[in-house]
């Protein structure tokens, strides 16, 4: 079904982003290859959206460079959803229909299926509730047909079973082959879905590891601290 | 009083002449603003989604057409048009063509300027999803279009309500020839100037009625779509 991989790994080289005199994102050094789940894990503003977005080419850093599959320009087959994902004022089926590069119903209507919109394919995408527009726009990034998708906090503001509705999905698409890079504050989510730990603090990669190491065994004092509870800021 | 039944009963009575009047009026009016909007709804998204040097320039001016005055654009396209102007080899001096012509300069700067400021919004709204989804920068001015219809919508009937209440320069370029380039507008400032109120009276409130009827319908499918679309 997918083509010959092009984009990955996804390599960070020393990668930094300022914005005026601060540091968002400071000498970031990774790579994203295919595989399970990673999870960028870290408190609220520590730079998972902003690598996110290095990630998917919509930043350029200040310094450093980034590479997709050893090219310097990212390729076709990455997609990302947002945290507030924007849906276009027409129907959720064409809100899916649009993304794809050539027109197929077919297509469109196996997506809205996967994300459990069939019902709901006529609908204007806007007047969908919150879980409901989150799984429309994830069906919409599926559209592209990535070989790595991008998730920016994906059920930061949604309750329980629509989250669940929404890991569902996240874990089928990983189950497919997709590399998922997922961005998120919340340790159960993390838990549930992490095949890898990036944690985050103040603009930097503190600690990277399997994730039943880093929850077992945390190897610094900041990730033990917010494995904890604890504010780390 | 007199005057106002008088009026009514001109308006009722189906007289031909008036009747013509106002279909020129709205024929001018309806095809100046399609035109417009032709060029300047591209023209305005292409202004909020291209930087260039000097685009704050061309904004401000833009903006500033907003509000030109009516006499002095059809002196200018008098001037062009003329059988001495550069254009006069045309010869659609005194024509509803270029009284169409005429008004649609007169509209083009605001539905431009307006169609700049609806879609710059919807872009900063739009920007990472659109570009995140790889879309083409044409693709991305017709999906703003669309995405923005309905404040569109708005933009257009500001530009419609501006040709029809225009009075100056379809007199300059049209001449107010009767029965050919007579307008409700132009008809009322000749019939008042004459002292004939109920015709111009009559006029007046086709006029008025014909710009509510026309919103009225506009606002009516706006709604229509915003509930189906969302």
């Amino acid at each position: 079904m997918h083509g010959p991989i092009c984009d990955l790994p996804v390599t960070f080289e020393r990668a930094s982003l300022l914005a005026g005199k601060v540091e968002i994102v400071r000498e970031i050094s990774l790579e994203f290859g295919s595989g399970a789940t990673t999870v960028l894990l870290g408190p609220n503003g520590s730079g998972k959206s902003t690598l996110l977005r290095l990630a998917m080419g919509l930043a350029q850093p200040t310094s450093g460079r980034i590479s997709w599959g050893g090219r310097a320009e990212p390729g076709p087959r990455l997609a990302m959803m947002f945290q507030r994902p924007v849906m276009l004022r027409r129907t959720a089926a064409s809100n899916v229909a649009y993304a794809l590069l050539r027109r197929d119903d077919a297509r469109v209507a196996e997506l809205l299926k996967e994300a459990g919109l069939s019902e709901l394919a006529n609908r204007p995408a806007r007047r969908l509730s919150g879980g409901e527009q989150q799984r429309l726009a994830l069906a919409r990034a599926l559209a592209r047909d990535p070989e790595i998708l991008f998730l920016d906090e994906p059920t930061a503001s949604l309750d329980p079973a629509a989250t669940k509705a929404v890991e569902d999905i996240v874990q089928d698409v990983a189950a497919s082959g997709v590399k998922i890079v997922m961005a998120t504050h919340d340790i159960g989510q993390a838990r549930r879905l992490a095949g890898d730990i990036v944690f985050m603090a103040r603009g930097r990669i503190v600690e990277r590891a399997d994730a039943r190491t880093f929850f077992d065994a945390p190897a610094t004092k900041e990730a033990a601290a917010f494995l904890r509870g604890d504010l780390v800021i | 009083m007199l005057d106002g039944a008088s009026a009514l009963q001109l308006i009722f009575s189906g007289d031909r002449a008036l009747y013509a009047i106002v279909a020129l009026s709205l024929y001018v009016s309806v095809a100046a603003v399609l035109l417009a909007a032709l060029v300047a709804l591209p023209l305005g998204a292409l202004l909020a989604l291209v930087r260039f040097p000097g685009r704050t320039f061309v904004i401000v001016v833009l903006n500033a057409f907003m509000g030109l005055p009516p006499v002095v654009m059809g002196l200018a396209i008098y001037l062009l048009l003329s059988r001495s102007g550069p254009l006069g080899f045309l010869g659609i001096l005194f024509t509803p063509t270029a009284m169409i012509i005429a008004q649609a300069l007169l509209v083009m700067p605001i539905i431009a300027a307006l169609t700049r400021q609806t879609i710059e919004d919807l872009w900063a709204e739009y920007r990472e999803e659109l570009t995140a989804l790889r879309v083409s920068p044409a693709r991305r001015v017709a999906t703003l279009i669309w995405d923005a219809r309905f404040s569109l919508t708005t933009t257009l009937l500001a530009g419609f309500g501006r040709a029809a209440a225009e009075v100056g320069t379809v007199m300059i370029v049209g001449g107010n020839i009767e029965g050919f380039t007579r307008t409700m507008t132009t008809a009322i400032a000749l019939e008042t100037s004459k002292g004939d109120l109920p015709l111009a009276m009559g006029l007046g409130a086709i006029l008025i009625t014909l710009i509510i009827a026309v919103n009225a319908l506009a606002w009516g499918a706006r709604r229509v779509g915003e509930i189906r679309a969302g």
